[in-house]
């Protein structure tokens, strides 16, 4: 807290609620409707030969989580060198 | 050496005796039993090594690895101690046989970590504890808060042990025919060394050990086949052809004319059963028989595509109505459970940094990734080879896989219509497990693969069950002993009481196991939902809301528990169904009710004080002004809170 202004530490805050936000839109999206309330009509659509509402379900979703997380670690752990609140050592 | 080096040349020499095993089983017929107890003694003796060398009894080496985990390999600990038993041997053929539904557990064991990743682990490690009571304990001032804690990460992580526990004996008296007591206890060997050596330290690099051989024993035999059957040795992209040709086959099956026949029969079968069952006058025991007889001989007769004109099987049919409503409940508990279980959230202790910690998620979530995203694959192999390889065979030729496993009891060919060929009405499931274990087989690979396997299982079920006992062991000794009964307790006294909690515990869980209840494999399922209900709100809003205060977060964690509780038995036993929601999914109403409970009460209490205020706010910068402290007597709880 110390090296943080108050502007800062509000900007850097703002930056992580929507950063935040924005993922979990997309991981409710992903989870609960394509690949649950809408599966079903996706279903006749076609993926690399999966129905594509099944895909989702069964792999597409997964991947999503994956890279979900990593854009969220990559994103933040950027944010913190750009206030000089990280804690060095590799990632 | 680097500890990249050192665990890439673990897994070369692994893969090199998994090869010379492969040889020597070729050249002079190494009988399958010998096979069996190399890979046990193997797996067992690496994991007693690494367990020797890590020894430590220093208080932050033992309770969190001296906070110097990086990332990649807190990823795999995280994976080993994330996937137990279940997820290696029992999903791939839960999945085959639940179709569409099944899938909740895919994405409920995964989605679950993005809410650990955004609301949890980064801020914990930012806070600084050792173990979750620990910060409920500071977070919220006082004992009450830490006892239950204590108390609900007791509950959630004993049943999933006993399972844990379970599954090694399985796994050991399957593949060298031990008494299933006598290989509980043989496993558990495996487990306290490790863990009673040296904490968590060994733990973790045991687990990450224990990755790694799960891992490639896990892919080999599915790559396998894949190729065999499409020349391209990644099943992800292959299994969907599979998935078409499964169905048409399902269909073709269902109107064939022998098929009919043999489902007649057992449909008959069924009625036999129900109607004795209903005249009365036989005894309990008779009856629990003649009901199971009625239930297998519906599963044969109805599965699977029932109705003739199926278009298509149930493996796609996406449910719709309360069907729907249970899937996407469920697919909610397991996540918000999965950012609730204390043995893994105290993984993110581990590692050295605030940054480190985002990170590790990512890596963790990667490497349970390559597992799950392979298991729906393994499904329809199975089903597939099922179809293709075993429905229309002579009984008298059944194929080697067949002859091989029949034994194990896992499923059965009974020739219902007598005409001498295996109809899929024919072939008795009885263990949907046989789908992973018998694998190498019937992708015709040599034994030594199924061995292969066999350590996986096992590398699987004592990884989750080393993760599960410290974290026992720590609730009771370091939250309970230590900080609310004899705070001025000595290091070496309390490292000697966890030592023997961890031995105590594990004889307990050896113990329990050994009755075979058969309702432990619900309990686990009913962990998840009790862990999201009590732990995920109290942490969520310690960590985002500055105004959450002790009397809000217990009342949280109580009422969240009692709803979760009281629909969990109500929906089991007693008839209860709140818009027809099964008993798995309970955390749908304890969780809600739970952040409510704690947002009411802690608004209308008064606000917690300044110093633990200060605190929730440093938790959001990391290399903030918040000195996260260990002190001698290492509580490692920031100054702050105190």
């Amino acid at each position: 807290m110390a090296d943080l202004t108050e502007e800062q530490r509000k900007s850097y805050w703002r930056y992580n609620i929507k950063l935040t936000t924005i993922l979990l839109v997309i991981w409710f999206v992903v989870t609960y409707l394509i690949s649950g309330l809408w599966a079903g009509w996706l279903n006749q659509f076609s993926f690399l030969g999966f129905p594509l509402g099944y895909y989702m379900a069964a792999q597409g979703s997964l991947a999503i989580f994956v890279i979900e997380i990593a854009v969220y670690a990559y994103l933040m752990n950027k944010l913190d060198r750009e206030y000089g609140i990280d804690e060095g050592g590799a990632a | 050496m680097s500890l990249g080096k050192i665990f890439g040349l673990y897994t070369l020499s692994f893969l090199a005796v998994t090869i010379l095993i492969g040889i020597a089983e070729q050249l002079f017929g190494l009988p399958p039993r010998w096979i069996g107890w190399i890979f046990m003694g193997l797996s067992l003796g690496i994991y007693i090594v690494i367990g020797i060398i890590t020894r430590t009894s220093n208080p932050d080496q033992y309770y969190v690895a001296g906070r110097g985990v990086p990332a990649v390999f807190n990823g795999m600990a995280t994976g080993s101690d994330w996937m137990s038993a279940a997820s290696f041997i029992s999903m791939a053929g839960a999945l085959s046989a639940q179709g569409f539904a099944g899938l909740a557990y895919v994405m409920g064991w995964t989605g679950g970590y993005l809410l650990l990743a955004v609301f949890l682990g980064p801020y914990l490690r930012q806070f600084g504890a050792y173990t979750i009571p620990d910060f409920l304990g500071a977070r919220y001032g006082g004992n009450f808060a830490r006892i239950i804690g204590v108390v609900a990460a007791i509950a959630c992580s004993f049943t999933y042990l006993i399972a844990q526990v379970t599954g090694v004996g399985l796994i050991v008296s399957r593949f060298i025919g031990l008494d299933f007591n006598i290989g509980v206890f043989v496993g558990l060997i495996g487990v306290l060394f490790c863990s009673v050596l040296g904490g968590m330290k060994s733990v973790t690099w045991t687990q990450v050990a224990q990755y790694i051989i799960l891992i490639v024993s896990y892919l080999v035999p599915v790559v396998y086949l894949s190729y065999q059957l499409f020349a391209i040795p990644i099943p992800e992209l292959t299994y969907g052809r599979l998935l078409q040709t499964n169905n048409a086959k399902a269909i073709e099956i269902t109107r064939d004319a022998r098929e009919k026949e043999s489902r007649a029969l057992w449909a008959k079968e069924a009625e036999q059963a129900n109607a004795k069952l209903k005249a009365g006058n036989v005894d309990e025991e008779t009856a629990e028989k003649l009901k199971a007889a009625a239930k297998l001989a519906t599963q044969q007769a109805t599965a699977p595509a029932a109705s003739d004109n199926a278009t298509i099987g149930r493996y796609l049919t996406v449910p719709s109505g309360v069907g729907m409503w249970n899937f996407l409940a469920l697919t909610f508990c397991l996540m918000v459970g999965t950012a609730g279980l204390p043995h893994i959230l105290t993984r993110y202790y581990t590692t050295p940094s605030v940054r480190q910690a985002r990170t590790s998620v990512a890596w963790s979530l990667f490497f349970i990734f390559l597992l799950y995203f392979t298991a729906p694959a393994y499904a329809a192999f199975a089903r597939f080879v099922i179809y293709a390889r075993l429905v229309g065979t002579q009984i008298a030729e059944l194929p080697r896989w067949v002859t091989l496993w029949q034994p194990a009891g896992l499923f059965d060919v009974i020739d219902k219509n007598g005409d001498g060929i295996v109809q899929w009405a024919d072939f008795v499931v009885k263990s949907t497990d046989f789908v992973v274990l018998s694998m190498p087989e019937v992708a015709g690979l040599p034994f030594v693969i199924t061995g292969l396997v066999m350590a996986g299982g096992l590398a699987a079920a004592l990884s989750t069950a080393d993760g599960l006992l410290l974290t026992i062991a720590n609730a009771f000794s370091h939250d309970l002993y230590y900080n609310v009964i004899d705070p001025k307790a000595s290091l070496a006294k309390r490292l000697m009481i966890t030592k023997v909690l961890l031995v105590i515990t594990a004889l307990v869980a050896a113990w329990v196991s050994t009755f075979r209840v058969a309702i432990i494999v619900e309990l686990v399922a009913w962990a998840f939902s009790l862990a999201g209900a009590s732990f995920f709100p109290a942490l969520v809003m310690g960590i985002w809301w500055r105004r959450a205060n002790k009397a809000g977060a217990c009342a949280g964690m109580i009422v969240g528990l009692a709803v979760t509780a009281y629909y969990m038995i109500g929906s089991r036993f007693y008839g209860v169904s709140w818009f027809g929601t099964q008993t798995i999914a309970s955390a749908v109403f304890g969780l809600p009710v739970g952040f409510l409970t704690i947002w009411i009460v802690s608004l209308l209490t008064e606000a917690p004080p300044k110093p633990v205020q200060d605190l929730v706010a440093s938790v959001r910068y990391p290399k903030s002004g918040q000195a996260i402290t260990s002190d001698p007597l290492g509580r490692g709880i920031p100054i702050g809170a105190r």
